[in-house]
C-alpha cells in the first residue's frame, strides 16, 4: 500500500518543529506501525536524509518506551493497544496519517518523535515504593493477601508507564499514572504505613513537575493501552483527602 | 600475542555442597558500614540483576551509579518475561526441595553448570519470594489468601510463582522501587539514555567506564572502585529474536577485549513456541507463551508443500510430529528437543504460512475436549495477542508458530563471586555464563538475575572490595581515562566517517540470517566454517561500506545501531568458533556430526565436561580455548531421555 506521511520533525528541545510530508510506498499490511518507520528510515538513509528519531525497544507491549500520537489519537486507532503491536492492517491505501510525539507540559520533545518523559519517573521516586531493604523481608505467606485484593492490586500495578494518559489529557495531567502507583501500594497491606506519607509526596512532586489537574474527563482510560481504570483516581483522591484531614 | 592456554579457578568453596554458600558468607570478608560509603560501585543495567544489585549495595551504604541505555530504568528488558519465577518453597506439599530443585536444574541443563553455583541459585529462591512480597509484588493467590504456583517444563513439582502473564513487569517493578527509594535518599545517581562504550582498567583492575550520553551525544568518564556488569543477553544477534531493540552484547563484548573470558557464548535458546517471520521488513518476533502447549497441539502437513488451508488438511493427512517422536513427553518436549524437531520438519519442507518457515499450534481438540469457555478462560489474552499481531482468530483456525532465539546461556565467564577474570569486574544475570548449563529452565532466568543482584554480589564484592578502603576516589584525570575516551571517541568517528552505502540494519539482518542458518539450533562442522568465513568478509564490508547519517555529537539512533552491530560482526564468530571446538551436542547445542542413531543429542562426558572460556588475543587473530572442568560430587550424569 502508499501512504502519506505527516510527521513531527524537530531539531532538538529549543528548536521549532512543523510537519514533514513523506510519500511511502510499498507498505505491507503484516508490517507493524514501528516497522514502518524503520521502512521510511532506511529509504531516508539511503537518500542522504537524516532518519525520523522515534523510541522504542521490547515491540511487544510491555516497555512502555514507544508512544506516537497517530491521527489525533495517543498509540493509534485501536483500543487496549501500544504503537508497538499496532499493525499497518488497520490502515488502508492511499491514507494520509499524522505522526506526532507525545505532548505534556511535563514532557519535552528531545528530537522528532523522541521525548524526555523523566519528570514521570520523578513522580515515583518521590515515594512510588515500599521501604524494605534486602534481609528485612518476613516469611511470604505469614500476611494472608485474599486473590481480590491481590488481583485488584495487579490491575493498578499493570501501568507501563508510557504516558499516554498525560498526552491525552486537554490538562496534561499525570493523575492516572500517579494514581495507578498509589493505588497498587494503598491496595496491599505492606504498602499501608507509607501509604499517608507516599501520596503527600508523590502529589506534591507530581505538580512541581509541571503536570496539569485532572478534570475527569477519564480520556486516559479510554486511551490507556493497559486499560487501567479511572477508579485508580477515585482512590488517589481519597487517599489524598484521608492523609491531609486524618493527621 | 596469543595467550597460553590455562584450567581456570572457579573459586569454590571447600565443604559439602549445602554448606558451601553459608561457609562463604561466614568467612568472607566484609567491609564496614562506615568504610562503604568510601567507595565508589557502577551498575551498567537496570533489569532485574543491575536494580537489584544497585539497591542492596546503596542500602548497604555504598556510593552506586547506575546506568541504563533506556529512557527509564524500569524499561530494561527484565520487563518482558511472561510465565514466572522459581523457587524451592514446597508450598504445595509435593515434595520439593532445594536439593530437587538443584537437580532439576542441572539435569535441565544438561550438566553442562557448576554444581556449587546451581544448587546456591536454589537456596537461594525462597528468599527472592518472600523480598518481592515485601516489595509489593503483587503474585497471583489463593482464595485464602496465600500463595499460589503453577507447574513449568522440565519438573515434577509446582513451583513457579508468577503475576498474571507479567510475573518480570512486576518483579521490575519491584526492584525498581527498590532502587528508586535508594535515589530518593541520596545513595544512587541515575545516569538513563548512557550507554558503555569502554572499560577503563587501571593497574589490572576495572576502576571505571566511559559512557556516552545518548540525549546529546557527549561523552562522559566515571570513576569506580569496581564495575559490574548486569546488560542482559545478545540473542538480538539474530537480528530476529524474543529480545528488545536495544538489547546488545557491547558492554560485555568490549569488556572482554580488555581481558575478561567469554564463556560458551554458542549456548543460545530457541524458543519454540514464537510467531513466525511474516515478511522482509519484520524486526521482532514475538514470544507466545509455553503454557499454550499445555493444551495445543502441533502438526505438519504430512505432504510437503501442502497447499491446502489447515481446516481442509483431515486427520490422516497431519503429522502430529512430537506425539509422533516423543510419546511419553509429546507436545510439552524441553524447549530445545522441540525446536530442533520443528525445524527438522520446516527444513524438510513441510513447513506452514506463507514463507513454509512455520508449524501449526492446533486447539481444535481441547475445545471440542474442554469447550470454548474453558480456553477462553486459559489462554484468553494470549490468543488476543495472537490476533492483534497477525490479524487471525486462532479459535477458529490453528496458530502458526515458529521458533526464535531468546536466551543466551553463555556469556562473560564468572567464579563462584560472580567476578570476572579482570579484577573488581563484574558480571550478573544474563550476560553472564553462570548457571543454566547448556539449556536453561522456563522461569529460571528472573530467578537468577535477582539471586546474583539482591543475594550474591552483595557479599562477594565485599570480600574484593576490603582491600580498596584506602585508596580513595578514582581519579578520572588518570592516562587510562584518557586513552579509554580516545578508542571510543575514534571508534564512533570511524562509525560515521565510512560514509559508504549500507545502513547497520542490513548487516544486521544478513549476520543474523547466518547465525540462525549455521549457528541455530543445529550445527555442523561445514556449516560452521562456512559461517566463520561469511562473517570475516561481512565484517570487511561493513568497515569499508557501511553507512551512518549525523555526527556523534548528536542524537544518533543509527550510530547506536552501528556500535552494536559492529561488536556483534566479532561476537558472532567466536560464537561460531565455540561451536565448532565443540566436538558433541547437549542442550540447546546439537551438533549434526554427533548424534545417536535415532538422532538425538549425543554428549561426550568424557572429552567435554568443560567450560569453553575464551580469551581474546586481538582483531582477525584466533582466540586462546582455557577450560574450566566440570567437577561433578553430588550428581551422576545421565543421558536426557524423552522419548
Amino acid at each position: 500500500m502508499k501512504l502519506y506521511l505527516k510527521i513531527w520533525r524537530q531539531l532538538n528541545p529549543d528548536a521549532d518543529g512543523k510537519l514533514v510530508d513523506y510519500e511511502l510506498n510499498g507498505v505491507e499490511e503484516d508490517m507493524s506501525f514501528l516497522e514502518m518507520l524503520d521502512y521510511l528510515n532506511e529509504k531516508l538513509i539511503t537518500k542522504d536524509e537524516m532518519p525520523v528519531e522515534f523510541d522504542h525497544d521490547c515491540r511487544e507491549g510491555i516497555c512502555g518506551t514507544c508512544g506516537l500520537f497517530i491521527n489525533g489519537r495517543a498509540h493509534g486507532p485501536l483500543a487496549g493497544t501500544t504503537t508497538c503491536q499496532l499493525h499497518m492492517r488497520s490502515f488502508a491505501d492511499g491514507d494520509t496519517i499524522y505522526i506526532e510525539p507525545f505532548r505534556g507540559g511535563a514532557f519535552q520533545v528531545i528530537r522528532d518523535l523522541k521525548v524526555d518523559r523523566s519528570s514521570m519517573d520523578r513522580i515515583l521516586q518521590a515515594g512510588g515504593f515500599i521501604s524494605t531493604s534486602v534481609g528485612d523481608a518476613p516469611e511470604a505467606n505469614t500476611t494472608p493477601i485474599t486473590h481480590a485484593e491481590a488481583e485488584s492490586a495487579f490491575d493498578s500495578a499493570a501501568c507501563i508507564g508510557c504516558g499516554a494518559c498525560v498526552a491525552t489529557c486537554k490538562n496534561g495531567s499525570a493523575a492516572l499514572f500517579t494514581a495507578a502507583k498509589i493505588a497498587h501500594l494503598a491496595k496491599l497491606p505492606q504498602g499501608k504505613p507509607e501509604a499517608k506519607q507516599r501520596v503527600v509526596n508523590m502529589v506534591t512532586q507530581m505538580d512541581q513537575e509541571g503536570f496539569g489537574h485532572c478534570s475527569n474527563t477519564h480520556a486516559c482510560q479510554v486511551e490507556c493501552p493497559q486499560e487501567i481504570s479511572v477508579a485508580n483516581i477515585d482512590r488517589m483522591n481519597w487517599e489524598y483527602n484521608r492523609a491531609r484531614l486524618l493527621k | 600475542m596469543a595467550t597460553r592456554q590455562k584450567e581456570m579457578d572457579a573459586k569454590i568453596p571447600a565443604g559439602p555442597l549445602a554448606e558451601k554458600w553459608s561457609r562463604y558468607k561466614a568467612t568472607c570478608r566484609l567491609v564496614s558500614f562506615n568504610n562503604k560509603k568510601k567507595l565508589d560501585i557502577i551498575v551498567v543495567g537496570t533489569g532485574l540483576a543491575g536494580s537489584a544489585a544497585a539497591a542492596s549495595f546503596a542500602e548497604g551504604g555504598y556510593h552506586v551509579k547506575s546506568f541504563c541505555f533506556q529512557d527509564s530504568a524500569r524499561r530494561a528488558h527484565s520487563v518482558a518475561a511472561q510465565g514466572g519465577v522459581n523457587a524451592a518453597k514446597n508450598y504445595q506439599n509435593d515434595g520439593d526441595s532445594i536439593y530437587r530443585m538443584f537437580y532439576d536444574t542441572i539435569k535441565g541443563g544438561d550438566f553442562r553448570a557448576r554444581e556449587a553455583n546451581v544448587y546456591r541459585l536454589a537456596e537461594c529462591s525462597a528468599n527472592l519470594i518472600d523480598q518481592a512480597v515485601a516489595q509489593g509484588v503483587p503474585f497471583g493467590r489463593e482464595y485464602g489468601g496465600y500463595l499460589a504456583n503453577r507447574s513449568f517444563g522440565g519438573v515434577q513439582v509446582r513451583r513457579t510463582f508468577y503475576a498474571r502473564g507479567q510475573t518480570g513487569q512486576q518483579l521490575l517493578m519491584g526492584a525498581y522501587a527498590s532502587l528508586i527509594r535508594q535515589v530518593n535518599l541520596g545513595k544512587v545517581k541515575l545516569y538513563p539514555r548512557h550507554e558503555m562504550l569502554e572499560l577503563v582498567v587501571i593497574d589490572g583492575k576495572a576502576r571505571g567506564i566511559i559512557t556516552r550520553n545518548l540525549e546529546t551525544g557527549e561523552i562522559e568518564r566515571h570513576g569506580a572502585h569496581a564495575v559490574v556488569l548486569a546488560t542482559g543477553g545478545f540473542g538480538k544477534i539474530f537480528y530476529l529474536s524474543t529480545l528488545a531493540m536495544g538489547c546488545n552484547g557491547s558492554a560485555i563484548w568490549r569488556a572482554h577485549k580488555k581481558g575478561a573470558y567469554m564463556a560458551s557464548p554458542s549456548w543460545t535458546q530457541i524458543h519454540p513456541t514464537s510467531l513466525p517471520q511474516s515478511g522482509e521488513h519484520q524486526s521482532k518476533l514475538t514470544l507466545m507463551s509455553e503454557s499454550l502447549r499445555n493444551d495445543g497441539r502441533i502438526w505438519v502437513p504430512k505432504k510437503a508443500g501442502e497447499e491446502r488451508q489447515p481446516n481442509d488438511i483431515p486427520e490422516e493427512d497431519r503429522d502430529y510430529y512430537l506425539e509422533r517422536k516423543y510419546p511419553s513427553f509429546g507436545n510439552l518436549a524441553p524447549r530445545d528437543i522441540s525446536s530442533r524437531a520443528a525445524k527438522e520438519r520446516i527444513d524438510a519442507g513441510n513447513g506452514v504460512g506463507p514463507l513454509k518457515n512455520a508449524v501449526y499450534l492446533d486447539f481444535k481438540d481441547a475445545i471440542k475436549e474442554y469447550g470454548m469457555d474453558v480456553i477462553k478462560q486459559r489462554y484468553g489474552n494470549l490468543f488476543r495477542m495472537y490476533e492483534k499481531i497477525t490479524g487471525v482468530n486462532a479459535y477458529l483456525e490453528p496458530m502458526k508458530i515458529s521458533p526464535a532465539a531468546h536466551f543466551s546461556m553463555g556469556g562473560l565467564w564468572v567464579d563462584y563471586e560472580l567476578g570476572t577474570t579482570i579484577p573488581g569486574l563484574y558480571a550478573l544475570g544474563e550476560c553472564n555464563f553462570s548457571d543454566h548449563g547448556a539449556n536453561r529452565l522456563g522461569a529460571n532466568s528472573l530467578l537468577q538475575a535477582c539471586v546474583d543482584g539482591y543475594f550474591i554480589i552483595p557479599y562477594t564484592i565485599g570480600n574484593y572490595l576490603a582491600d580498596d578502603i584506602k585508596t580513595g576516589s578514582i581519579d578520572t584525570g588518570h592516562p587510562a581515562f584518557a586513552e579509554a575516551e580516545k578508542a571510543a571517541t575514534d571508534m564512533l568517528n570511524r562509525l560515521t566517517g565510512i560514509n559508504g552505502s549500507k545502513t547497520a540494519d542490513y548487516y544486521h539482518k544478513k549476520l543474523g540470517k547466518l547465525l540462525w542458518d549455521y549457528c541455530g539450533v543445529s550445527r555442523s562442522e561445514k556449516g560452521l566454517k562456512t559461517a566463520i568465513e561469511a562473517i570475516q568478509s561481512l565484517r570487511k564490508s561493513f568497515r569499508e561500506d557501511l553507512k551512518v547519517p549525523g555526527t556523534p555529537a548528536e542524537v544518533n539512533s543509527e550510530l547506536e545501531k552501528a556500535g552494536r552491530v559492529a561488536d556483534y560482526l566479532e561476537l558472532g564468530e567466536l560464537m561460531c568458533h565455540d561451536a565448532l571446538t565443540r566436538h558433541e551436542s547437549c542442550g540447546a547445542h546439537f551438533r549434526e556430526e554427533y548424534r545417536t542413531e535415532e538422532g538425538e543429542a549425543l554428549r561426550d562426558d568424557e572429552n567435554f565436561a568443560f567450560i569453553s572460556c575464551w580469551g581474546y588475543n586481538g582483531d582477525g587473530r584466533a582466540p586462546t580455548l582455557h577450560k574450566e572442568h566440570l567437577n561433578f560430587e553430588d550428581v551422576k550424569l545421565i543421558s536426557r531421555d524423552y522419548k
